[in-house]
């Protein structure tokens, strides 16, 4: 943000603004970047996600709109659907039901706020970075419940319901296995842990020690409940209840959940990455050379591994009925990542 | 049937539009949070008056109007009805269109399980097998079309015989689809049936116990998958079943009490490779011959009455036809073995959750132009 | 306790397997076919559209009477005595001038019950499936003489490509 300051400095006759609007003119303007770079980020995850579907299952995916391989093809849905009919079901909550996918979708994009793209590209290097985003990730809860409730319809109930159960109880394992990640680093800055991580890949936290490894893996799979993607997709499980909480929803309400949803899988790629992956910092030991690619791309090559991993599973795995999830969660997840950070505390004082 | 409910019961419709009632079912749910207190089905809303039709078009005729019933596996449907009239003319045919009809009959089981399989890993939430079930079963359907010219409903069996003969080459081409699908099949199995969370999804889910199916009549996979092991094709061999060696696969309770979902859905994988050998045998046992030999040219059977029961993909097929000598049938009564089904399956899916319903309906395998005719 | 494990594992090594076989669809060949730039070459025996060959037509009606749905309607009279006589093509004489011959592509169940039992083999059945209209009349195909130019009926047998 610091940048977008001194950028906005060239703004003829800057000074005489008033104070108020000065302070605040930087937070928009990397607000409305960061949306665009989310908005782009999920047209092209989307497109990747169709074409990685396709292959998976012999077929083509999108190879029309747009020239090369449909890449333009999510743009044409986006369109489609700010055409369609705006419909807000008679009986409906009209206030929850308009409000839900604003909610849901801020839950994901808040959180971006202290992700860090490079060295110094970030909005804002908060001291207690981790924890923030552990919370306002839970904001989307109430967007679903809302959704779920509002709509006056029994199986949006049904998925607003599974929805809330699943994402607050797997909230616990992932918190847990992000504490693996503080102890090494003693901070919860997400600045400092990619800084923790310079100089190459054998100073990734994910190669340290096999316990941050283990937490990486709970990391991964509580993420993916969190963000209701297959194996763990009950709340918006299409074979049986239509299509969950957001059945009512069309045009550009429903997009809005969708892109809440990529933006979702977004933000847990990009904490996994800076938490496990190092983030933006080199891949190759900078004893051999110094970082040339630039750290942004870095970081979003690295977050496209992790969501080509989350789309890999999405198409390989059935999904689990809700109290097989609450089970994993419980009984599996919880357990092991107590384990693991109690493994790490004392590899951190006795080495 | 009187049920206590108990605790807030909440009534929710799994109405005839939805993405994973094979058709236009309707299940009323009365659900107690998730779990089902009782799942009741609406059948009719494909109701097309099959058997009125059947009393107002010749005896050949009929044979487009079975295909229609299950469409999934029609040629299967044609064979029942049409060796009902052969039976009740006392036609022979000859070996050629014996051996030509257990092919397609096996090869439509096979695409018809392919469906089966394909769709219950997309109830289950896997969407990949689906498409590689339809992969194979393109060639399937590229077999019937260059045999009979069509895809899905094919009028190929015909009374007393069959509509064309095989092309030349046919057998290579089978053969070799054979070979290539047969590892298919164990890769399916790796994908899906062998899945952790598959298994635990249907393996302790839909408990049919031998004595309900045996009570309700269930025949076909889903009787099989409870263990018990009975066969219209070894019990009263047609179409000389009874000099072909195959076995009937039978559900063992491997990952869960006898009867559950998974060993239904494993008897088909099983049967699929079973019908892999009867298609070889088959083949090896093709003799040349005229198909069009033993085609009366106006139908008119005596007057009098037959049943007469095949195996189809679903279970055990009858059909029951009243003819009073003239060219039309007097009454066609089918014995649609997805309609026993239904009928057992109020009582398994009680207690169950609603995923479970879902993994119960895939599991039993309907279509409902079978049920409603 | 140790069952507990046991599932841990089961789980991770099919669940990894299952991950292994989707790996390696990544690289197969897909088998799409792009329509309509790529067309399937329809099999010789096809049963699409029909097609009646007016000009070997006799008027028997075994046609309708073979329809299990009832589709096809025929209005023939009798040649009078003076009139020249004409021939199918395979030798047949034709004694009734067909005044309708109307197929109702919408009604058709594409059994080919009509084509077998046609004595002239005018009636056949070809591999066309891009026929769709906008306006459900016009699938009734008027083949006989002086309507077949107003209806959108084929007017010659297309060759299977």
């Amino acid at each position: 943000m610091e940048s977008i300051a001194r950028l906005l400095q060239f703004i003829p006759r800057y000074d005489a603004l008033p104070g108020i609007v000065r302070a605040l003119l930087p937070v928009l303007v990397s607000c409305v970047v960061i949306f665009a770079a989310l908005a782009i980020a999920v047209l092209f995850a989307v497109w990747l996600e169709r074409k990685v579907s396709a292959h998976i299952q012999d077929r083509l995916g999108p190879m029309y709109v747009g020239g090369w391989h449909g890449w333009a093809q999510t743009l044409a849905d986006a369109l489609k659907l700010l055409l369609k009919e705006d419909i807000v079901p008679a009986s409906a909550d009209r206030l929850l039901y308009k409000m839900a996918p604003f909610i849901v979708f801020l839950g994901a994009f808040a959180a971006f706020v202290v992700v860090p793209f490079g060295a110094s590209s970030f909005v804002s290097d908060l001291n207690i970075g981790v924890l923030y985003i552990v919370a306002v990730g839970s904001l989307s809860v109430i967007g679903i419940i809302m959704a779920g409730w509002a709509s006056n319809n029994k199986y949006s109930l049904y998925g607003g319901m599974r929805a809330a159960a699943q994402i607050i109880s797997y909230e616990i394992p992932s918190t847990i296995a992000i504490m693996t990640v503080i102890i090494p680093v003693g901070s919860l800055s997400m600045v400092d842990i990619v800084n923790a991580q310079k100089g190459g890949i054998q100073h990734w936290f994910l190669f340290r020690n096999p316990f941050i490894f283990l937490a990486f893996i709970v990391y991964f799979i509580a993420s993916l409940a969190e963000v209701n993607r297959t194996p763990f997709d009950i709340p918006e499980a299409e074979s049986e209840l239509v299509a969950g909480y957001h059945t009512e929803y069309s045009g550009m309400r429903f997009a809005f959940f969708f892109l809440a949803e990529y933006a979702n899988m977004f933000l847990v790629a990009s904490v996994a990455t800076t938490l496990f992956l190092g983030g933006w910092t080199q891949i190759i030991p900078a004893s051999i050379a110094p970082q040339l690619v630039p750290g942004p791309i870095l970081f979003f090559l690295k977050v496209l591994v992790i969501i080509f991993l989350q789309m890999w599973l999405r198409w390989s795995l059935p999904r689990l009925r809700v109290d097989q999830l609450m089970y994993l969660s419980w009984k599996v997840l919880l357990p092991i990542s107590l384990v693991l950070v109690l493994s790490v505390g004392w590899l951190a004082v006795y080495w | 049937m009187e049920v206590d409910y108990s605790g807030d019961v909440m009534t929710l419709n799994m109405g005839p539009q939805h993405p994973s009632t094979h058709g236009v079912l309707r299940l009323e749910l009365k659900t107690d949070g998730e779990i089902v207190a009782d799942a009741i089905p609406h059948i009719g809303y494909l109701h097309r008056c099959f058997e009125k039709h059947a009393e107002n078009v010749d005896y050949p005729a009929v044979v487009p109007y079975t295909d229609r019933m299950d469409y999934c596996a029609a040629m299967n449907m044609e064979l029942g009805y049409v060796l009902t009239v052969e039976k009740l003319m006392g036609i022979q045919v000859n070996n050629r269109v014996r051996c030509i009809r257990i092919i397609m009959a096996e090869l439509d089981r096979i695409a018809s399980h392919l469906i089966a399989a394909g769709t219950y890993g997309n109830d289950i939430g896997s969407f990949t097998p689906f498409l590689w079930c339809f992969r194979d079963r393109e060639t399937i359907l590229d077999l019937f079309e260059e045999t009979c010219g069509a895809r899905l409903l094919y009028n190929y069996n015909w009374i007393g015989g069959l509509m064309y003969d095989l092309k030349p080459g046919f057998e290579k081409r089978l053969i070799e689809f054979i070979d290539y699908f047969e590892p298919q099949v164990d890769k399916l199995n790796t994908l899906l049936s062998d899945n952790y969370i598959f298994i635990k999804r249907t393996a302790a889910v839909g408990i049919l116990s031998p004595e309900t199916a045996i009570s309700y009549g269930v025949t076909g996979p889903n009787l099989r998958g409870s263990g018990v092991k009975f066969d219209v094709r070894k019990d009263e061999p047609y179409l000389g079943y009874q000099d072909i060696d195959f076995e009937i696969p039978v559900g063992k309770g491997e990952y869960g009490p006898l009867g559950s979902c998974w060993d239904r859905y494993m008897v088909r994988i099983r049967e699929v490779k079973e019908s892999c050998k009867i298609i070889r045998q088959a083949v090896a046992q093709l003799t040349p011959g005229d198909v069009h030999e033993s085609i009366p040219k106006r139908v008119k059977p005596p007057a009098g009455d037959i049943y007469m029961r095949t195996e189809c993909p679903r279970g055990e097929l009858g059909y029951y036809i009243v003819s009073d000598g003239s060219l039309k049938p007097y009454r066609l009564k089918v014995k649609s073995p997805c309609f026993t089904v239904m009928s057992a399956f109020r009582e398994v899916s009680r207690g169950t959750m609603i995923s479970d319903v879902v993994a119960i309906l895939g599991s039993f395998d309907i279509v409902l132009g079978e049920i409603d005719r | 306790m140790l069952n507990y494990f046991k599932n841990l594992g089961l789980g991770s090594v099919t669940v990894l397997k299952s991950m292994g076989v989707a790996w390696r669809h990544l690289f197969t060949r897909s088998v799409t076919l792009q329509y309509p730039t790529e067309k399937w070459t329809m099999p010789e025996r096809s049963r699409a559209r029909l097609f009646n060959k007016i000009e070997d037509c006799i008027g028997c009606g075994q046609c309708v009477r073979a329809c299990p749905t009832n589709c096809i309607t025929i209005k023939t009279e009798k040649r009078g005595k003076d009139e020249p006589e004409i021939f199918a093509s395979d030798g047949t004489a034709i004694k009734l001038r067909t005044l309708t011959y109307d197929i109702d592509m919408a009604l058709c169940c594409y059994c080919g019950l009509c084509t077998f039992s046609c004595p002239t083999h005018c009636l056949t059945m070809t591999g066309e499936y891009e026929y769709s209209v906008y306006d459900k009349d016009e699938h009734i195909y008027h083949f006989a003489k002086d309507k077949l130019a107003t209806s959108k009926a084929p007017k010659e047998k297309v060759d299977i490509a």
